[in-house]
């Protein structure tokens, strides 16, 4: 009951905030458009540069000092504060963790390292506790797609993306290098050296290397009790967690080159690690042996060049090899060592043509007709991709499958007045061929040509105001991943494609100003209705224990919003304090089978409330900062049942830095996570660390 | 007007900041010991079986082994009685519920993934003891010991890395292990007949290598005495009235059809094979229930069965049992089981493993009486019978 009232009051506040944002978007629009328009006309040189960088798509980034003041160890640490965006951990410092966007399941996240696309065409998984922070400069989100025309076709090809982008090198006051080294050290056994160099080595080409070690022996302690419904204690268990070790290695080179209309960049990575799987806690199994090797290769390029006014180029390029080797050694289960190695060829051209405005390709024309065209930015761009995906095993009655996917996507994008428009169309062509052992010769089946689209609006009613109401539609598809197609016995030849269809509505609001207390506010506010069709699920099948069958049975639909809001105080005696806060409400239905009392359930570990919540004090060179995560109850599968109840959980993450302006430049940081060591679970089982911390060391030459 | 709507949105953006707060305070709260649900289904009756527990497998890694308990005199189904009898075991029953026998006055629950019989006190649910052996797959009794069946013996030096399994004989006065008896690779049911052990081996982990034979064991020694070739991938073993065995053979899921056979156990010779695939087999009187799914390749779907065998003629009585058409309602068959007395019909469903199952209830005629909503993956179920009832209280 005191749930239902917490419950009735908190969407009664959420109520209130849409009205009120609804009342302010009517007053905007109802607003002396002829004056605005004058104001238009009088600055449009200057309001079209500020508008171009506006995205038409609601982005959420962290990068600079607020990335740096959050505690992150992983990718993954730092992914917990965006709205809509549900994490799942396996607990400790080398388990796998994923991200679910917006409820549609983490495959249809598309994860682009520097650009480009990080693949698994074998399961489809990319573990975000694998990518390390130490190196990264900015995070970024984008529901539907990054609003961008000129990229790849790849970057069209997902429901959610979350872009990670590493640290270019940057040399001030004449420097010619930069030469940082880390040491992170903390529980868990954690020691963590990292250094980065960079050199110029002319003015226009940039060299950086990054290397990083990270060791945990990752063991924590755990605890599970139950209650009697009196209150008194039924059993309180504490634990040590095993197996949960990590041993990592990562090199990263990476050149850069600025050409007088284009840039290049060539990076090479290289990733190695083995871990040990602490696995689930049953009664009466306390540890588990499973081990896992990884070993993540590749080399990458971009290269961007302006070949005429209003035209550019890029092509991107990647090779990768990636091998993973799974051991069960625990003779009371199945002896497995599997090896997968996992090859993958990517080329893409993209090509954007100004149409019309400031830099249209069309430059002989006269004055008039020229003012004319500037009134209007249009933006088209075509691009190609094709990738090749190959995957080995040493599993009985391995097929080897081989993938051949080309990408053709066509976008515009149009600035007039207040609108902002994206379209694009994405069309998919994939043929893949398998390589059965009792054939000679390969077989070949060719996956049914796609053709999704995607359209992006963005209104800004009044031009002096960064207040805008946006709105799109988005219908993309994950391809069936090697796994759900051909693993022996499992996989499903005549699987379909799983779609999803996106709606979303929003509006955002930022100011700033100049001086006084408050220097900035910020809200975004989005409301969506996803759906998921042919969702591809495991069915049992036949005679026999756990034997499955892929198949296209599920359908999801989601409905939710996002909100975010950060304001940024200037106190006195140079104090900035930032207050920002996300919050996710998600009704995220299975609505598979009516007959099914599923039906109509929260699907699997999705909460209906989820938030965060961060304070960033800083002065001079100190940054004191406060973290809140917020995930509210779940339930581990969509039959919303008792014994199926997950509760919520939270954390409180503190830290303290302090950046000495000596030469060389130092850095102290301490964090503490979980500070009231809160005993939880994500996924059933799997319990997480309780309070943990790290100290944090940096020089800088 | 700008101003205003810039006002607005502030008080928007802080009783946002506001409402967030108002949500975190949503808090954890102590994790209770998970309660029974009860309902009422089916009639009254009362007769020596006195009511039945039915063992949920739960998932691989869910930790959800539980028992229900159907009460005939109250026509009550108890869910999840486990915790609630034994609040004081952490972590409860455990992971992978995979035999559920009674014999005397204690129940023996096979927990596979958390390697270990549980024993219970067959009339209260309270734990007795339990039996540490690691992979434990199946029981059966016999005098005064208990025979379980594991995967989890020694594994072969060589590539293959083959693992041989074993029975372990289990004193059921002590609880104490004293003796184990290597057999066939994964060995799954257990039987007794004419005073030797038959132990069906799968091979299950040897893919597409399957064992196929069936290990005699002299119980006076307890070594394995001989094998008898039977068919590919053996799982089910029972004993009828006349002293003969059923065994059954999943197939290879491709060419090699699921099939039954009839081992004389005073011969050691396989007597008869049947075109019947089983997953799940009861033998009452003269009749052996049977259901099965075999996968269609064709039509991407289980084709389901539900087959009476007559134990004497070995005919083929019945090829579907359920009379009413509900079979229709049951997407993974997965236990039956028929009261020896009233002669209904159990029947479980675990759908798709991941969601709550269904035990539905047939009269003798096959039509349905009653349907529960059961753990996950209701796997076995044991009757209780009055008898013993009294030798408890006595």
């Amino acid at each position: 009951m005191v749930r239902m009232r917490r419950s009735l009051f908190l969407i009664v506040s959420f109520v209130v905030c849409t009205a009120v944002q609804a009342v302010a978007v009517s007053v905007v629009s109802a607003s002396d458009l002829d004056s605005l328009t004058h104001q238009f006309n009088l600055n449009e040189v200057e309001v079209t540069a500020r508008r171009r960088e506006e995205p038409v798509i609601p982005v959420q980034k962290l990068s600079g000092s607020r990335l740096q003041a959050l505690s992150t160890q992983s990718v993954a640490d730092a992914v917990r504060y965006f709205s809509g965006v549900q994490i799942k951990d396996y607990g400790g410092v080398g388990s796998m963790k994923t991200i679910d966007v917006r409820s549609m399941g983490s495959n249809h996240l598309g994860v682009f390292y520097d650009g480009i696309e990080i693949g698994n065409a074998q399961n489809g998984t990319v573990d975000l506790g694998k990518f390390s922070m130490d190196n990264i400069e900015e995070i970024a989100l984008y529901n539907g797609q990054k609003s961008e025309i000129f990229q790849p076709a790849k970057d069209y090809g997902s429901a959610g993306t979350l872009y990670l982008k590493t640290r270019r090198p940057r040399f001030n006051d004449g420097k010619t290098y930069n030469l940082s080294i880390t040491m992170k050290a903390g529980t868990f056994g954690l020691a963590n050296p990292s250094i980065l160099y960079e050199q110029k080595l002319t003015e226009s080409i940039h060299l950086s290397a990054n290397a990083e070690y990270t060791y945990a022996h990752g063991r924590y302690h755990f605890r599970y009790r139950r209650v009697l419904p009196n209150g008194t204690v039924a059993w309180d268990t504490t634990a040590v967690r095993h197996n949960g070790d990590v041993q990592a290695g990562r090199a990263e080179v990476g050149v850069f080159g600025y050409l007088p209309e284009g840039k290049w960049h060539i990076k090479g990575y290289y990733y190695q690690s083995e871990k040990g799987i602490p696995g689930a806690i049953v009664n009466n199994v306390w540890t588990n042996s499973q081990r896992q090797w990884d070993r993540n290769a590749f080399v990458q390029g971009n290269f961007t060049q302006r070949v005429t006014r209003g035209y550019d180029v890029q092509v991107n390029a990647k090779y990768s090899n990636d091998r993973m080797r799974y051991l069960n050694p625990d003779t009371t289960l199945m002896y497995i060592d599997n090896v997968f190695t996992q090859q993958e060829v990517y080329l893409s051209m993209a090509h954007r043509v100004a149409l019309l405005g400031q830099n249209s390709v069309f430059r002989n024309i006269d004055h008039s007709t020229r003012q004319y065209i500037e009134m209007v930015n249009w933006d088209i761009s075509l691009s190609a991709d094709w990738q090749w995906n190959y995957l080995d095993g040493n599993l009985a009655n391995f097929v080897f499958p081989e993938r051949n996917t080309v990408l053709a996507a066509a976008a515009t994008q149009v600035y007039w007045k207040y609108l902002k428009a994206q379209a694009s169309v994405l069309g998919t062509f994939i043929f893949d061929k398998i390589h059965q052992p009792t054939l000679t010769t390969p077989t070949a089946y060719k996956q049914k040509p796609q053709f999704t689209p995607a359209v992006f609006l963005s209104y800004q009613p009044v031009l002096r105001e960064e207040f805008f109401l946006r709105a799109y539609y988005k219908r993309i598809f994950r391809m069936p991943t090697f796994n759900d197609l051909y693993y022996t016995d499992v996989g499903n030849i005549s699987l379909l494609p799983e779609y999803t269809t996106q709606y979303d509505g929003g509006v955002q609001y930022d100011k700033r100003w100049q001086d006084g207390v408050c220097r900035a506010v910020s809200v975004k506010a989005d409301g969506y209705f996803n759906q998921v069709k042919n969702k591809i699920v495991a069915i049992p099948k036949g005679n026999g224990q756990y034997r499955w069958q892929m198949m296209n049975l599920g359908y999801v639909e989601i409905r939710g919003c996002d909100i975010n809001a950060s304001t940024t105080f200037d106190l006195t005696h140079d104090v900035l304090l930032t207050v920002a806060a996300a919050y996710t409400y998600q009704k995220a239905q299975d609505l598979t089978d009516p007959n099914e009392m599923t039906y109509g359930g929260q699907i699997a570990y999705i909460p209906w409330h989820s938030g965060s919540a961060t304070v960033n004090m800083m002065w001079r060179g100190l940054s004191v900062n406060y973290a809140f995560v917020y995930v509210g109850e779940r339930y581990h599968n969509s039959a919303n049942i008792p014994a199926n109840h997950e509760q919520p959980w939270y954390t409180h993450d503190v830290s303290i830095s302090y950046d000495l302006p000596t030469r060389p430049r130092l850095h102290f940081a301490i964090e503490i996570n979980n500070l009231l060591n809160q005993q939880y679970d994500i996924i059933l089982n799997y319990p997480m660390p309780g309070i943990n911390g790290k100290g944090i060391i940096r020089i800088t030459i | 007007m700008i101003a205003f709507v810039h006002r607005l949105l502030s008080a928007s953006a802080f009783s946002l900041l506001s409402a967030t707060a108002v949500l975190f305070t949503s808090c954890r709260h102590d994790e209770p010991v998970i309660p029974v649900e009860e309902e009422q289904h089916g009639d009254t009756v009362r007769n020596e079986i006195t009511g039945f527990y039915l063992l949920n497998e739960g998932n691989m890694g869910s930790n959800k082994a539980t028992l229900d308990y159907y009460d005939y005199a109250t026509a009550t189904y108890s869910r999840n009685i486990y915790a609630e009898a034994n609040p004081d075991v952490p972590k409860e029953l455990g992971d992978v519920g995979n035999d559920l026998k009674i014999y005397g006055s204690r129940m023996y629950a096979v927990i596979n993934c958390s390697n270990k019989v549980e024993v219970l006190d067959a009339r209260t649910c309270r734990r007795i003891g339990q039996v540490d052996i690691p992979n434990c797959r199946y029981i059966t009794f016999d005098g005064q010991y208990a025979y379980v069946s594991s995967y989890a013996g020694p594994v072969s030096t060589d590539a293959s890395r083959a693992q041989i399994g074993y029975v372990a004989r289990i004193d059921t006065a002590d609880l104490q292990i004293n003796g184990t008896c290597l057999v066939g690779y994964q060995p799954d049911e257990l039987a007794v007949a004419n005073g030797k052990l038959y132990v069906a081996n799968s091979g299950g982990y040897m893919q597409p290598d399957y064992d196929s034979t069936v290990s005699v064991i002299d119980l006076a020694t307890f070594t394995e005495a001989k094998r008898i070739t039977v068919a590919k991938n053996l799982w089910r073993v029972r004993a009828d009235k006349y002293g003969k065995l059923w065994v059954s053979s999943r197939g290879d899921y491709y060419n090699t059809p699921a099939k039954l056979y009839c081992i004389d156990p005073h011969t050691d010779q396989v007597t008869d094979s049947l075109d019947v695939a089983v997953s799940a087999m009861d033998i009452v009187g003269d009749s052996l229930y049977a259901c099965a799914t075999a996968w269609d390749y064709i039509r991407y779907e289980d084709v389901v069965t539900y087959t009476i065998i007559n134990t004497r003629t070995h005919e083929t009585l019945n090829r579907n049992f359920i009379t009413d058409g509900t079979e229709t309602q049951i997407q993974k068959p997965y236990c039956v089981k028929v009261n020896p007395l009233t002669r209904d019909i159990y029947v479980s469903d675990a759908k798709n493993y991941v969601n709550p199952g269904m035990l539905h209830c047939y009269a003798p005629d096959g039509t349905l009486k009653w349907s529960v909503r059961t753990g996950d993956i209701p796997a076995q179920i044991a009757f209780l019978t009055q008898s013993r009832h009294h030798a408890i209280t006595r």
